[in-house]
This record gives C-alpha cells, sequence and structure tokens, in this order.
C-alpha cells in the first residue's frame, strides 16, 4: 500500500494543489492525537486562573472545582468539534464543494431558529426537547438551501449554496431576534448560546445530546464509501451499483444529526466544518475512509484550542468559542475563495 | 469573409418618403423621451408614496395627531403630551427612516450597478457590518459620541470595501460576494464580541448595531446624518453622470471615455453614503439590497438612483411603521422587519438563477 499511495494520491488530488508527498499514515494519527491531548490538558490548565499541573491528579486539591468545570467544558468541546469537524467533512464531500460548512449553507440557522421558537411558543426548556426541533430545523434548512440553489441551468454551484446559505441565515436570524424580542426572559439566556459557547454547561446538557452525536457519527463512519463512489460523479457511481439518492440521504441525515445537536449543544458556531477537512486533506490525502475520522479528531482540538485561547486571549472578559472560530475561519474561507475562485 | 454594404431597402415610392422621414423622426424622438417621461412620473408618485408613508408614520399609530395639530406643534406650541411624543419619538423617527432609506437605497444601488451584480451590495457583502464593527467599537469601548462615529464607521466601510477588493481582485461577479460574505461574517463576530464586553446588556443598542433600528436616536445624530447628505447626494449626482457608460462593462466604458478613476469614485461615493446611514441607523438589513431592483423594475428595467432612493426611503418607513404597530405590544425594530421580508426576496432571486452568472 505505501508504495501505491503516492500515485493514487498524486491521481486524485484536487486541480492547483499539486501532488506532494505526504506523511505515513501512523505518523499523522499520531501527530493528530497529540495536538489533541496537548489541547485537552492546556484546557484544563489555562484560564482567567492558571492551574497548576498536579492539581489536575491530586485529590482535595484547592483548584479542583476549576478543574472540575473546566472538565465538563473540556468533553463538551471535544464531542462538539468532533461533530462540527465531521459535518463539515460529511458536507463537503457531498456537495463536492469546496465551501461548505455547516454554519455557512444555513444548517446551524435554521436548528437555531426552530429551537426559538420551541421556547417562545411552545415554552420548551429542556434538552431533549430542543434536539428534535433543532434536528427538523437543520434538515429544513439544509432542504431548501439545497433545493434553492439547485434551480436553474448550472446547478448548484459552490457560489450558489454559499449565497443562499448566506441569504437564508440573515433572514432567519431576524425572525429569531423578532421572536426573542417578544420574550425577554429567553433572550437573556440566549445571549450568549447564540455566539457560540462551551463554557457554563454542565454534563447532563452533554449526555442528552451523546446518543444522537453517536448515531450520527455511526452513519457517517460507515458511509465513508459512499462519498467516495459519489465523488466520481453520479453517472459513474450509479454503474457501480450504487443508489445515489439513497446514500445521499443517509449521508444527509448524519449531517444532519451531528450539525443539529451540535447547535443545541453550543450554539451555532460556523466555520469549524470549513478549516478542518480541508486541513485534514493535506495530511491524509482525498479518501473519505481516512478524512472522516481525522476530521473530527481535528476538529474537536480546533475548538478546545479555540476556547482555551478565548478565554486569556483578551482579557478581562472571555472570547466565545463561536467567535474565535470566525477568527481562525475567515482567512482560511478568504483564501479558499481566492484560490477556487478560477476553477468554478 | 468580404466586406458588403448593406443600402437601405427603399420600399415605398419617392413622392413618400419625406412624410416617411417625418414619421420616422417623430417616432425616434418619442422613443426618446418615453424612458425620461417614464422616470419623471415614477418619481414623482414614489414621492407622493413617501410623503403618505412619513405622514402616516408621524400622524397614524397607537397615538393619533390630527394635521392642524400637527402643524401647530412644529410651529413651536406645546400641546401636552402630543408635543413630546411627536418630537421626541415619532418625528425623530420617520425623519431618520428617510434619511437613512435614502442613503441605503442609493448606496446600494451605487454599487449594483457598477459591480453588475445585485448580489454586491453593501449589506450583502459586508461593508454595511464593517461600518457598524466600527462605530460600536468607537462607542462602547473608546466612549466616543458624535461625528467621530460617523468617521469610524466610514473607516469600517472602507476597510471593508479595500479588503473585499483585495481578496477578489478585479473580477467582480461571485468572487467578490463569497468574500464579501466572510468579512461580513468576521463583522459580526467583532459586533458580537463587543457585546459580550459590555457590563450591563442593552437590548436596544444590540439591535441598533446588528440589525439596524431607527428608534430613540437623538436629533443631533439625525443633524448629522442630514448634513452629510447635503454633501454626499450633490456629489453623487455629479458622480454618476457617467453611470450609463460605466453599467457597460469596464473596457465598453474607457472606450466611451470613462476611465476606472471615475468609477471609483462613485463606489467611494456609495461606500460614504452606507457608512453615514449606519453610524446613524445601524446596518438597516437588506435595504440596500432591495432598493436598486425594485427601482430598477418600476423604471422599466432601466437603472435609476434617485428612485433607488426614494424606495429605499419607503421601504424604511414602512418597516419601521410595521415593526412598531404590526403586532400588539412588540415594537420590532425596522431591521428585523426588513431582514425576515428581504431575505425571501433573496433567495427568490436565487431561485430564479438570474444572478452570479457574471463569472470574472
Amino acid at each position: 500500500m505505501s508504495a501505491l499511495a503516492p500515485t493514487r494520491d498524486a491521481a486524485t488530488d484536487p486541480p492547483g494543489g499539486g501532488p506532494r508527498r505526504r506523511l505515513a499514515l501512523p505518523a499523522s494519527a499520531a501527530i493528530t492525537v497529540a495536538v489533541l491531548a496537548g489541547a485537552g490538558v492546556l484546557s484544563l490548565v489555562v484560564g482567567a486562573r492558571a492551574v497548576p499541573l498536579e492539581a489536575l491528579w491530586e485529590p482535595g486539591h484547592p483548584l479542583a472545582p476549576v478543574v472540575q468545570a473546566r472538565f465538563e467544558r473540556t468533553v463538551l468541546g471535544l464531542a462538539v468539534g468532533a461533530a462540527l469537524g465531521l459535518a463539515g467533512a460529511l458536507m463537503q464531500g457531498l456537495t463536492r464543494n469546496p465551501l461548505a460548512d455547516p454554519g455557512i449553507l444555513g444548517v446551524n440557522a435554521g436548528a437555531t431558529f426552530a429551537m426559538v421558537v420551541g421556547m417562545s411558543t411552545f415554552g420548551l426548556a429542556t434538552m431533549g426537547q430542543f434536539l428534535p426541533l433543532a434536528f427538523a430545523g437543520a434538515a429544513l434548512a439544509a432542504v431548501l438551501v439545497h433545493t434553492i440553489a439547485s434551480l436553474g441551468r448550472d446547478g448548484a454551484t459552490p457560489m450558489k449554496l454559499a449565497t443562499t446559505g448566506a441569504a437564508l441565515t440573515a433572514g432567519l436570524s431576524s425572525w429569531t431576534t423578532g421572536l426573542l424580542l417578544a420574550d425577554r426572559r429567553t433572550m437573556e439566556s440566549f445571549r450568549y448560546w447564540q455566539v457560540g459557547t462551551i463554557g457554563g454547561r454542565g454534563f447532563d446538557v452533554l449526555l442528552s445530546g451523546l446518543p444522537f452525536l453517536a448515531a450520527g457519527t455511526l452513519l457517517a463512519l460507515t458511509g465513508a464509501r459512499l462519498l467516495n463512489t459519489l465523488a466520481l460523479g453520479d453517472d459513474l457511481a450509479r454503474g457501480l451499483g450504487r443508489r445515489t439518492t439513497r446514500d445521499r440521504l443517509v449521508i444527509a441525515l448524519a449531517i444532519v444529526l451531528l450539525a443539529g445537536t451540535a447547535t443545541a449543544l453550543a450554539g451555532p458556531i460556523a466555520f469549524v466544518g470549513l478549516v478542518v477537512p480541508h486541513v485534514v486533506r493535506g495530511l491524509v490525502g482525498p479518501d473519505h475512509a481516512r478524512v472522516l475520522p481525522f476530521s473530527m479528531l481535528a476538529g474537536a482540538a480546533l475548538v478546545v484550542v479555540a476556547d482555551t485561547v478565548g478565554r486569556v486571549v483578551l482579557p478581562p472578559s472571555e472570547v466565545q468559542v463561536g467567535i474565535m472560530a470566525a477568527a481562525v475561519g475567515v482567512p482560511v474561507f478568504l483564501a479558499l475563495v481566492r484560490r477556487t475562485g478560477r476553477a468554478l | 469573409m468580404s466586406l458588403t454594404v448593406h443600402r437601405p431597402v427603399t420600399a415605398s415610392p419617392a413622392p413618400g418618403r419625406a412624410a416617411d422621414a417625418a414619421d420616422a423622426r417623430v417616432v425616434v424622438r418619442r422613443a426618446r423621451r418615453a424612458p425620461r417621461r417614464h422616470l419623471l412620473r415614477l418619481v414623482g408618485v414614489l414621492v407622493v408614496v413617501l410623503v403618505g408613508a412619513f405622514a402616516a408614520r408621524v400622524l397614524l399609530g397607537d397615538y393619533t395627531v390630527t394635521i392642524p395639530d400637527f402643524v401647530r406643534i412644529l410651529g413651536g406650541e406645546q400641546i401636552p403630551g402630543a408635543t413630546y411624543i411627536v418630537m421626541e419619538s415619532k418625528l425623530p423617527r420617520a425623519v431618520l427612516a428617510v434619511l437613512a432609506g435614502l442613503a441605503f437605497g442609493i448606496g446600494g444601488a451605487i454599487f449594483q450597478t457598477t459591480l453588475r451584480n445585485p448580489l454586491a451590495s453593501p449589506d450583502i457583502v459586508g461593508v454595511s457590518l464593517g461600518a457598524s464593527a466600527a462605530a460600536v467599537s468607537a462607542i462602547t469601548l473608546a466612549g466616543w459620541s458624535g461625528w467621530p462615529v460617523s468617521a469610524a464607521a466610514v473607516a469600517g466601510a472602507l476597510g471593508v470595501a479595500l479588503a473585499v477588493r483585495g481578496v477578489a481582485g478585479d473580477h467582480g461577479g461571485f468572487r467578490l460576494v463569497l468574500a464579501g460574505i466572510g468579512l461580513a461574517a468576521a463583522m459580526q463576530s467583532v459586533i458580537q464580541y463587543v457585546f459580550t464586553r459590555v457590563d450591563e446588556w442593552d437590548v436596544q443598542l444590540v439591535l441598533r448595531w446588528l440589525t439596524g433600528s431607527v428608534n430613540g436616536v437623538a436629533w443631533p445624530s439625525i443633524g448629522l446624518l442630514a448634513l452629510s447628505l447635503a454633501v454626499l447626494l450633490p456629489a453623487t449626482a455629479w458622480a454618476a453622470r457617467s453611470l450609463p457608460a460605466t453599467e457597460l462593462g469596464d473596457d465598453t466604458a474607457a472606450g466611451l471615455g470613462v476611465g476606472r478613476g471615475r468609477t471609483d469614485v462613485l463606489m467611494l461615493l456609495g461606500v460614504l453614503l452606507v457608512a453615514v446611514g449606519v453610524a446613524a441607523a445601524g446596518p438597516i438589513a437588506f435595504v440596500a439590497f432591495l432598493s436598486g431592483p425594485i427601482a430598477r423594475a418600476l423604471n422599466r428595467g432601466r437603472t435609476t438612483l434617485l428612485a433607488a432612493g426614494l424606495v429605499g426611503a419607503v421601504i424604511v418607513l414602512v418597516g419601521d411603521h410595521v415593526g412598531a404597530y404590526a403586532f400588539a405590544d412588540l415594537n420590532l425594530p425596522v431591521g428585523v422587519v426588513t431582514g425576515a421580508f428581504g431575505a425571501p426576496f433573496l433567495l427568490w432571486l436565487l431561485a430564479r438563477g438570474h444572478t452570479g452568472r457574471r463569472v470574472a
């Protein structure tokens, strides 16, 4: 396999990227896991109150409550980041679009809007009640954006998808604001959630979302081969005996589960799903069997690092992880627009 | 292929020729005058609609003021209750709505026409949000007020406009729109960050700078906007004389004697118009985007900045009226209303597939 890898990678590289030498798979895996572990430890130690390392294992250390709070936050960050990274990789594979991301294509906005509707009109309050709404909203938004962008002769180009997603996000956020204005109490609790944050949420929040994250991840990882076939184009995939519509639905379901749960847990965080798959493809190549698991790990690391940096970058206040993600993601987005501009 | 000269086919016999020529002259003259006459009629109708909307905004609503009372209040007479409501709430809102609508409508139409893409309006490519981010930072973090805030808004708008241009290069089209969408997201993050720094969370402040609102603006800010428009609008009228040539594309425009410099001056004026509007009323969603295409459709497919400005003013006035009175005990800012109804229009425009084709 190692002898074949370089030629295959060179053949399947996107135009413009050019063939390049990649690290062997074990090395990439080791680096990613090391980065992830480092990010986790940093997230426990760094913050407004610095914690010495020994507080992590010493029982009864005076700073143990701080560590406990940061541990909950870190685990939530890992879960949300993994879901967003995976959802982004799935969307980019499914739409064959380098600019796809659950935030940019309006899926997160759909989930947010559905949750606010549930909160303000039906008085829902628990995470278990929010999740179905978040899924419904995410699914509706995804279908709407894809349908509108697919109309017209040229089909769903990256440009039309991104613009349609931005339009839907803008409109939905107006409706969301309108609903929130009618209900001040809800608005106050939405203040940080709406920006995207993983701080101050307990394990119970994560636990109610965990089954859906697990289901989405399972679907996604079994769908890696489907994505590889779909990447060849619909005609070829059908010629290879795939039922492309069913395959698409499987992947779309995984995206809705992952992006919907991540939004319900941590608010609409954009750009993580955009940045991570691009970095990962540079590391391990275009095979989805590798891109998907690596995107999970890298997404988790990115969210935790962004959250940690956000705690200390502009004291005394914290910068929410959603804002940090935008700070990292926008330059990457602009670079992608510049690079893909000629090809499209 | 050989060069051939097509001779005009003369079908009619000689005696009728003079009469035909006279007829043709009349027809041509009429065809040339028709658009002008239509534009005049359109502007007249829009002004009437605007005055009607203005009157409705000031006189009607939850507190009705009669016209004689209104005139007396303007004359300085003190009528208990009514004077305060008109002078401190209704009138400033209505005046600001007209001024901001004019600024956004004309600024948006300039962007859409010179970039030749209806999606390339300042509120979609992040210029409005750039102005808003700079203004809200100046107000909350630096504690500025008055004209320095407007200056900060101008700087923010210019910064985003230059950044979009830097990323998109010389090509308009979808690269510009995508770069703008990315920068708009960044600017929104900046605004959201500024709000997390504010100790006491002021809902009105958030609404003004994220979605745009004409509520609770003091007369001095409105005066500043009026003063800026008094300078910018005549300058725009002068610079826009070259607009019909600019619309034909860079090369054709250059061939007709309109260089890039003229276009750049016009774009700069568009950025300034949007920035001073944002400094007073916040980035009222989709007004700049909607006004141009609506005015164009009303004007039988011809671009008109004046009509775009009037349409913008009507949209903001009506949007503010709807937001204030359509829902009982709920005072929605105008930006929420225009955003909620403007986005479907954008989606419809995308669905029709008439946009974004102009690649490079």
